[in-house]
Order: structure tokens, then sequence, then C-alpha cells
């Protein structure tokens, strides 16, 4: 009886914890009279795509994908490939600094991104890097590049020192190690922090509302956050189109890495 | 002969040298793209920052790509401005207010999951993992649809329960506004919360919980002398995490009140500093005023920076 009660209790925080997510798609299925009327269905019995085909057909949603696409692509290459070198001085070596350079990585990551607009615009405008996607792709780097860093030096601690140490005995050199044997186990970890890297990136919104002005050369986000634009009346149906649309990637890349990445920001506290 | 191993013992001994040089500077070489970059994209901004704080810089400025100096006229413009300590203030309650909720509602989940079922206990991690991985952007035009007063949901279940008129507009007044921005962000932040708190108490041990309902202890005896001591340093990380993040909230307030709704009444300070700074391209005052929440966020982030590089000290 008493589990019962329990069992109900968090079913309860279930459908509250993920209303939102159903009414999305709920109203992004519904034809429009269903979505405008005052008493709510709660799942329509003539669902309709016309939403998705509305929004789909509002300008510039390829564009704005294929731009986010650029950015975050270009500025997670960048930051895996120079953030694996650091996390291995981080995770292999003693050294004068490493502790300054950890609190650099772990600090960086805490800067509240409104704080940094201002100067971030006034550099870029220096050089004429507002409104391109190359100044987007610069300010994604001061977050990617710290993050993956600290990630990837949680995938190399889990990776057995012995492993490198008996290659070494054999004659390989550090780097041959480094590339015969700890790149392919740091195979899944890459992986891991890419996505998740790619995942912020993608959503990232407040660095790309300053910098970009252009319609043509806004990102996703960006795209669906004006959306509503200025009218007095609001596509809802085709709005929660829209907003299910930009989702399902974010939400399939992040389901697939959820469990590995999770624990990176209370690292050592719990035991993942 | 003799004369030929001096000089390859001496080679021998010169190249052992090198390869020790070598294994010294590794870690330096290895940082070193590291360094440099972040010195691009976030050193040379800073510097930029401490400079135009103490400039007149404005678009005619940012158009010659040279401010007027005018020394510490922005710091005492925002030191001297009301709208500044009320934005500081109501940001620390909005802060205090959100990180409570987070921190007690993800609590409370967190220890509901242990009395559960199996299957409701696998069905609410799932649905939590899947409210974790929804865009803010998404969710926050979700919430929009969902509160707004003319046919919003929200406004139909609480009115057929009597609670509200059927109409009942969630943006009229700036206490209203910012209670839908804290219901958005603890609707994204509990599940971290909760499935960090959950793996946390996995480590308590059964047995001395076991131990303790023989003794005949209370629930929230056990709880609190062998649960919370356990949870003690997850609950401080998350902790100093939300007061971070939550500080610093911009993207949730900005799309959820809506930029035609922001004004001083409802500013936390990052909304504020977007208006005052950027978009009155004001640079100059708007770089004072990110100095000042910078300073702020860092003294917030001590604890947590601490904690990490303790955890960092740590080599294979």
């Amino acid at each position: 009886m008493k589990q019962a009660a329990w069992n109900a209790l968090g079913l309860i925080v279930f459908a509250v914890m993920i209303f939102p997510v159903f009414w999305m798609i709920s109203t992004a299925f519904k034809p429009d009279d269903q979505v405008i009327a005052l008493k709510p269905t709660w799942i329509s019995l003539r669902p309709t795509l016309s939403h998705f085909t509305a929004a789909l057909h509002k300008p510039y949603f390829w564009t704005d994908v294929k731009n986010s696409a650029i950015i975050v692509c270009v500025a997670v290459a960048i930051s895996i490939v120079l953030a694996l070198l650091a996390a291995v001085a981080v995770a292999r070596y003693r050294w004068t600094g490493r502790k300054a350079f950890i609190a650099l990585i772990i600090g960086i990551q805490m800067l509240p991104q409104a704080g940094l607009i201002i100067p971030l615009y006034v550099a870029l405008a220096r050089y004429h890097l507002t409104n391109t996607l190359t100044g987007v792709i610069i300010t994604y780097i001061t977050f990617v590049l710290p993050f993956s860093v600290w990630t990837l030096r949680g995938f190399l601690l889990g990776i057995p020192k012995e492993l490198e140490e008996s290659a070494m005995v054999d004659g390989s050199t550090r780097l041959g190690v480094f590339v015969k044997i700890l790149l392919p186990l740091m195979g899944p970890g890459l992986v891991a922090t890419s996505v998740f890297a790619f995942i912020t990136s993608w959503n990232e919104y407040i660095f790309a509302r300053v910098l970009l002005n252009d319609q043509g050369k806004q990102t996703a986000t960006i795209w669906l956050s004006y959306f509503l634009g200025t009218s007095r009346h609001t596509d809802w149906g085709a709005l929660m189109a829209a907003s299910t649309l930009t989702a399902i990637p974010v939400v399939v890349f992040f389901l697939l890495v959820q469990r590995r990445i999770a624990f990176g920001l209370t690292a050592g506290a719990v035991k993942g | 002969m003799l004369g030929s191993s001096a000089l390859s013992a001496a080679a021998v001994l010169r190249g052992r040298r090198r390869r020790r040089f070598l294994e010294r500077s590794t870690p330096y070489w290895l940082i070193v793209p590291t360094v440099v970059a972040i010195g691009v994209v976030l050193g040379y901004p800073l510097y930029w920052l401490i400079k135009l704080s103490t400039e007149r810089y404005g678009l005619f400025e940012l158009i010659q790509h040279h401010g007027q100096s005018v020394g510490l006229h922005n710091y005492a413009s925002v030191l001297h401005d009301s709208v500044f300590w009320h934005t500081l203030l109501r940001t620390v309650i909005f802060t205090v207010a959100n990180v409570g909720l987070t921190m007690g509602l993800g609590l409370a989940i967190a220890l509901l999951l242990l009395r559960l079922s199996a299957w409701v206990r696998v069905l609410l991690t799932s649905g939590l993992v899947l409210v974790w991985s929804m865009p803010v952007v998404v969710a926050a035009q979700v919430f929009f649809w969902m509160t707004n007063y003319e046919n919003g949901v929200l406004n139909y279940v609480l009115s057929q329960a009597g609670l509200t008129g059927e109409q009942h507009d969630w943006y009229a007044s700036t206490f209203s506004q910012l209670s839908m921005v804290t219901l958005l962000i603890v609707w994204g932040a509990l599940p971290f919360v909760v499935i960090t708190l959950y793996a946390g108490l996995a480590q308590v041990p059964h047995d001395l919980l076991e131990a303790a309902s023989v003794d005949g202890a209370r629930a929230w005896r056990a709880f609190r002398d062998i649960t919370l001591p356990i949870l003690r340093p997850i609950l401080l990380i998350l902790t100093s995490l939300s007061i971070i993040w939550d500080f610093g909230v911009f993207t949730q307030p900005f799309l959820l009140i809506g930029q035609a709704k922001t004004q001083p009444g409802n500013f936390l300070m990052s909304t504020y500093l977007f208006e005052e700074g950027y978009f009155r391209t004001d640079f100059g005052r708007g770089a004072a005023i990110s100095i000042l929440m910078l300073l702020i966020v860092a003294i917030l982030s001590v604890f947590y920076v601490r904690k990490m590089v303790r955890i960092g000290e740590e080599v294979a």
C-alpha cells in the first residue's frame, strides 16, 4: 500500500516534468482549430503535418542550419585537437604551473557569457569579424576548448598507465606510444567529448545573437528564437513544429553520450 | 680504442640529457597551443574590456576604433546608478530562490527515486534525461506557449481548478514574469541535480541504513546522520555550480520575458548588461558593468574552482 503511494507520487513527478515536452509534440501535430481552442485537446485524433511543412518553408531555415553546422564543426574540431594535447599534459605529467593551468581551465568555464559579449564584440569589430561565421567560431572556442580539456583529462585518467609504460620498455618513443596506444583507446572519449561540445555550441544563444545580424548568417538557434516575430497572432502550431525540429538532433545526440559525460562537472565527488 | 669509447659515452650522456630535457619540457609544449588560443580568444578581449571600461566608447568610437579616455567615470556612473544596485539585489534574491528551489526539489526527487518500484524509477529517470536534453531556446518557446494568456494550457488547468481567471496574464507584473523564468530554470536544472544526487545516494551503504532502522532510528535521523554527511560534498558542488549559473543566467529571462518587455524593473545582471551596454551601444559603461559582474562571479566561483583543482591533482 505504502509502495503504491510512493509510486503514484513518482508518476506525478514524471507527468509534471515531461509535460512541456509532451505539449510541444502534441501541439506540433494538431490542426489549427484545436491549437487555438481555449479548451485544449490533449492528443489530437486528426494529426497533421502541415505545421512542419510551414516551419520548413519559413525563410532561412536551411541556410541557418547550414551556418550552425559550419560554426559548430569548425569550433569543435579546432578545440578538440588543441584540448587533446593539453589534456595529456594535465593527466600524464607533473609540472610546475599545472595547478594554475587547471584553475584557468575550470575558472574560464564559470564566466557568465553575458559578461563577455562587450569585449568580444568590440575586439571582433576591430578586425571586421562581427557578422561573420569566423567571429562566432572564435567566441565558441572560449567555452568549447576549456570544457574539452577537462573532459578529455577525465577520459585519459581512465586509461591505465601500465599500457604505455610497457610499450616504453619495449623501446617505443613517447610519440609512438601516443599514436599507437593512447589515441585508439581515447576513441570513445574523443567522440563523446566532441558530441557534447557539439550540443553546447549548437544550443548557444547570446554570442550568436550579439554577433550575427543578417538573417542569412544566423544560426538555427537564433532562427528559432526569432520565429515568433512581431505579429499579433502567433502561429503556435508552426512554432512548436519548429521547436520539435530544432530539438530532435540535440536530443538524439544527448541521449547517446549523456552517461559518459554527465559526471565531468562533479568529477571525483560522484563515482558515476 | 679507449678514446672512442669515451666519445660514445659522452654521446650517450648527451643523448640522455637531451631526452631528459625533452621529457621535462613535454607538458609545456603540449599546453602551448591551448594557452595561445585562450590568450587570443579570451585574454585579448579581456585586455580590451579593462581598457574600454576607462573610455567613452559608443557607436562613433566603434567605427573610429578609438575611444576617449574618461578615467574611472564609467565606474562612478554605474556605482551611483540606483538601477545597478536594484538589479544586483534582485539578482541575488532571484539566485537564492532559484538555487533553493532547485536543490530542495532535486534532493526530494532523488530521495523519492530510492523508494520507487524499479519500473517507475526507470520511467522517471528516462523522463528526466529527456528533459535534460532539451535546448534552452526550445524550452523557452514551449514555456511561452504554455503560459500565454490567450490560450495557454497553464491558464486552462488553473482556471479549471478555480485558482485563476481564464485569461490571467502571467507577464503583467515583474514578480510574475520572474516567477515564470524561475519555473523554466528550475524545470531545466532539476534533471542534472536529481541524477547526480541519485548517483551519490548509491554510495550510501544500505546495511548501515538497515542497521539504523533496526535500532529504531527515525527516518529523518538516519537521513541526517548517515545520508546527509555522505551527500555533503556533492550537495556543496551542485549548490555552488547552481549559484554561479543562476546569477549569470541570460537566455531564459531574455527570451521568456521578451526584449520588448525587458525594462529596469525586471532586469537581472545579464539582461541589464545586454540592454545598457550592448543594445544601447554604450560599450564603455557596459565594460564597467561587465567587470563588476565578472568580479562577483569570480568570488562566487572560488569554492568550486578550488575543489576542482584539488580533484585535478590526480595524475595517472
